[in-house]
């Protein structure tokens, strides 16, 4: 280990992940295989479908001039949306976890709820109120309001992992606060902020159903199209893949910003926590900034949720059959963020500490599915099991897969930032002194990825339990959640009815917001050594 | 940090091996139901329906309901596999998709003597159950009804610039342009659609239309009879200020969108599969249709539909069947083409 003594650092220097020629962990292959497996299917589904096509065929659906407006439409809001979600997230992050911000564990849930709306209650919502509301600005300050949670997440679980010595050294050094910010806090955030934007990309060429509403054309309307009036599977496939091209693009742009290294704390494991800036009279505007921002991503959602209510005439069944739904719903979520989350470390930790191509490779697969509608994901698992697991068809572990492939990058975009802040060098401790390797694991590495995988486990979650495309398909027969109640009574137009299991997404999805806001609570405060 | 994470992680996990272990059971349990049907119907119509049939027969049914043209590609995918042995629908463009591949079985001839030929396939292999009329939804505080068009054309008229709201997107919609396409030919269709779009919102809905006539933010919109129904339901007849005008006889708008049934080609309890269908179409099964609160029309003659409907009867055959509505491809390329899909 004589590269691991030649690269360390004295103190305070910035350094690349350790990449030593260390043997590959044979527990984390399997697990990255398995994940691979599994996000191979839909792609593999897909290709097979298109494959039937023709090239006249795949030219007559891409050459159309409509296509090319759609693509547009597509990339100038996903443009606009990653770069708003970039600045809100990061400032929402930093004045929750480093300034002296009241009630700092309220926002911490607050900001993250928006992620629990379902995207037809937030268009339905600013429909409502304002019914003239449409095209390209009403998507983009939608979208931005219900996705920069996905940037805000992983940021603050970054933010609250950081070492203050950093930017102490910095400071000393002559840096001012605000060039401290940028030379050397918003540097150790990067992969945090970056693997956000990425996540908020992808899910926006995915996103069909708030479009919808503010009649906003993105490519997933082309595909949906052939899906639901044509029947026509092979053209939607050939279109689908279109969205696997831009999103390839994505990935590979995420991939040269982050660069090869990721960025280790630099201490020897004692960690304490940066001193929060005291915002002192600037109080008062920040904490309206984040009225403001909750107001309108929350606020309005939850507002027409209260306005359904009251209205309408409807009315919802017996409580029994929504404290099932609710029960359904959280079981499914949870055991779908616990497997995304499992999935997420090995492939994680192969990409960072056994860093070579085929390991970059398979990290940068695991993202795709999620920029393809939950419908081509669903109806992939539906063609490989009809035919090779018959027994698993519809059955809750299909479901619970098909959420784990949906939403492994939230999970990995939380495990990632994490393990690139754990230094291997306290693993290598741990193993000098005599421990295995799973001893190491469980009592190093693994409390020192925990705010990752809380995060991990929280975004998977709140996203499973707002889910419906792949609910609908996959669910077992007679189990209702509470999206499938909710789609069920808004097809309706019983809007009172289905208003309650709207709010219940909403209440269930703060549970994790609340344990990790805790957690979050916990870390900012000043620790000592183990 | 507390060292308890692994085993709060541990316990975690352990918590939903539960979970797991019974979700592999739940597809053995599965074979307790004598039949399932997909349905794209109404859920709560379909689920009086079953409950009066399983009263009848005792014949377990299990429902999955969805999105019918999410579930039509379900089926397209499940093919020989499918669990399914009855699809019921709300339209009928997915059931001629699946006939067209070859994925649905001929329907009993008594089960299609129940209701007339012209609202079932032309090949026997769906029925049709129940009907809704295409009208023109209008806000009465802002037209009277003697200032409205009798024909589905006159909507491209440049008077109703910025007064007109509709769904391009949805399923209701397409038969409306295949009905000017069969009936007036490919260039007025295009004509009328471009004329549309030159005068209209685009709602992402019905349900939006009708919300939109109502609350006045658009002053006539094309929709099925029953959407107008159903919003009364839900605020009351004293909120509406909308009201529903019906084209005149033999023109494109005149139409009748039918709900269908089949039984898969597939199915392995394919006696049972008939009866369920032969049951939608019965004077028990028309009858408990009639009475939920879907508003659409029973088909087979004689059994009444819900009070405040115009009868069926009096609003005369429409020039174009279900069926000859077909797929709707031509109708949904002519979208593509204007890029109103």
């Amino acid at each position: 280990m004589s590269s691991l003594a030649d690269t360390a650092p004295a103190s305070g220097r910035w350094t690349r992940a350790w990449s030593g020629r260390r043997r590959l962990p044979l527990v984390s292959v399997v697990g990255a295989t398995i994940a691979a497996a599994l996000v191979l299917l839909p792609l593999a589904f897909l290709i097979v479908q298109a494959q039937q096509s023709g090239s006249s065929e795949v030219q007559r659906l891409l050459l159309r001039h409509s296509v090319a407006v759609l693509l547009w439409n597509t990339v100038r809001l996903t443009l606009a949306c990653t770069a708003l979600c970039a600045v809100l997230g990061v400032a929402a992050a930093w004045c929750v976890e480093r300034t002296t911000l009241p009630a700092r564990r309220l926002w911490a849930v607050a900001l993250v709820l928006p992620l629990g709306v379902p995207d037809f209650v937030v268009g339905f919502g600013w429909v409502s109120i304002d019914p003239a509301l449409h095209g390209y600005l009403a998507a983009v300050m939608i979208m931005t309001l219900s996705l920069y949670p996905l940037v805000y997440l992983p940021v603050a679980g970054a933010l609250a992992n950081l070492d203050a010595g950093l930017e102490e050294a910095a400071r000393s050094l002559g840096l001012s606060p605000w060039q401290a910010f940028w030379r050397v806090t918003l540097r150790q955030i990067r992969p945090a902020v970056l693997g956000g934007c990425l996540l908020v990309t992808l899910a926006l060429l995915a996103e069909f159903g708030a479009f919808e509403i503010v009649q906003y054309r993105t490519f997933t309307v082309a595909i949906f199209t052939e899906f639901k009036l044509g029947f026509d599977v092979v053209a939607a496939s050939v279109l689908s893949l279109v969205l696997v091209a831009l999103s390839v693009a994505a990935l590979g742009a995420e991939l040269s910003l982050t660069g090869r290294g990721s960025v280790l704390r630099a201490g020897p494991g004692a960690r304490r926590g940066a001193r929060r800036v005291v915002l002192g009279r600037l109080s008062a505007p920040v904490l309206a900034g984040l009225a403001a921002l909750s107001g309108l991503a929350l606020g309005v959602p939850i507002g027409s949720l209260v306005y359904w209510m009251v209205r309408g005439s409807s009315t919802t069944l017996p409580a029994a059959s929504i404290l099932a739904a609710v029960g359904h719903t959280a079981e499914y979520s949870a055991a779908a963020a616990v497997l995304a989350t499992a999935m997420a470390v090995p492939v994680s930790s192969l990409a960072i500490r056994h860093r070579n191509r085929a390991t970059v490779l398979l990290e940068r697969l695991a993202y795709l599915p999620m920029a393809l509608p939950g419908l081509v994901v669903a109806l992939g698992l539906v063609a490989f099991s009809v035919r090779y697991a018959f027994a698993l068809y519809q059955s809750a572990l299909e479901l619970i897969v098909a959420y784990a492939i949906l939403f492994l990058p939230l999970a990995l975009v939380g495990v990632r930032s994490a393990m690139g802040q754990a230094s291997p060098r306290l693993e290598e401790v741990g193993r000098s002194l005599g421990s295995r390797p799973a001893a190491v694991w469980l009592r190093v590495t693994l409390p020192l990825i925990a705010p990752g995988l809380g995060a991990a486990f929280a975004l998977v979650f709140i996203s499973s339990a707002t889910e419906l495309t792949a609910t609908l398909l996959l669910h077992p027969t007679g189990v209702n959640t509470l999206a499938t109640q909710f789609w069920a009574y808004t097809t309706e137009l019983s809007y009172g009815a289905a208003a309650p299991y709207a709010a219940l997404m909403v209440a269930i999805s703060a549970v994790p917001a609340y344990l990790l806001s805790r957690r979050m609570g916990t870390l900012a405060r000043a620790e000592g050594p183990r | 940090m507390s060292r308890r994470t692994p085993l709060t992680l541990a316990a975690l996990l352990a918590s939903f091996a539960p979970a797991l272990a019974l979700s592999a059971c739940g597809s053995a349990s599965r074979g307790g139901a004598a039949i399932t049907v997909y349905s794209g119907q109404h859920e709560q119509t379909t689920a009086a329906l079953v409950k009066a049939f399983e009263r009848r027969t005792g014949i377990q049914v299990a429902v999955r309901s969805g999105d019918e043209a999410e579930l039509g590609n379900q089926i397209l995918q499940e093919g020989a596999h499918s669990p399914a042995d009855v699809f019921y629908t709300e339209n009928t463009p997915v059931l001629e998709a699946l006939r067209e591949k070859r994925l649905l079985a001929r329907v009993a001839p008594a089960t299609l003597a129940a209701v007339p030929s012209r609202y079932s396939s032309v090949q026997g292999e769906w029925v049709g159950v129940s009907a809704r009329v295409s009208v023109l939804d209008y806000n009465t505080s802002l037209l009277a009804s003697s200032q409205l068009p009798d024909s589905l054309l006159a909507l491209a008229a440049p008077k109703w610039k910025g007064k007109l709201g509709f769904a391009p997107s949805e399923t209701d919609f397409q038969p409306l342009i295949t009905s000017v396409i069969k009936l007036d030919g490919l260039a007025t269709a295009e004509r009328w659609l471009q004329g549309l779009q030159a005068n209209g919102k685009l709602y992402p809905s019905n349900e939006t239309v009708v919300a939109q006539v109502n609350n006045g933010e658009s002053a006539i919109g094309p929709i099925n009879h029953y959407y107008w129904f159903r919003l009364r339901a839900e605020l009351g007849a004293g909120a509406m200020r909308s009201a529903l005008h019906y084209y005149a006889a033999g023109d494109p708008g005149d139409l009748v969108d039918v709900s269908g049934a089949a039984v898969l080609r597939s199915s392995s309890h394919k006696a049972a599969a008939q009866a369920f269908v032969a049951f939608l179409v019965s004077r028990a099964g028309q009858e408990t249709l009639a009475h939920s609160n879907s508003y659409e029309y029973p088909l087979r003659p004689g059994v009444a539909s819900a009070p405040g409907l115009r009868p069926l009867a009096e609003l005369g055959p429409s020039p174009l069947t279900p069926a000859e509505l077909g797929d709707g491809r031509q109708a949904l390329e002519l979208e593509q083409k204007l890029g109103l899909l």
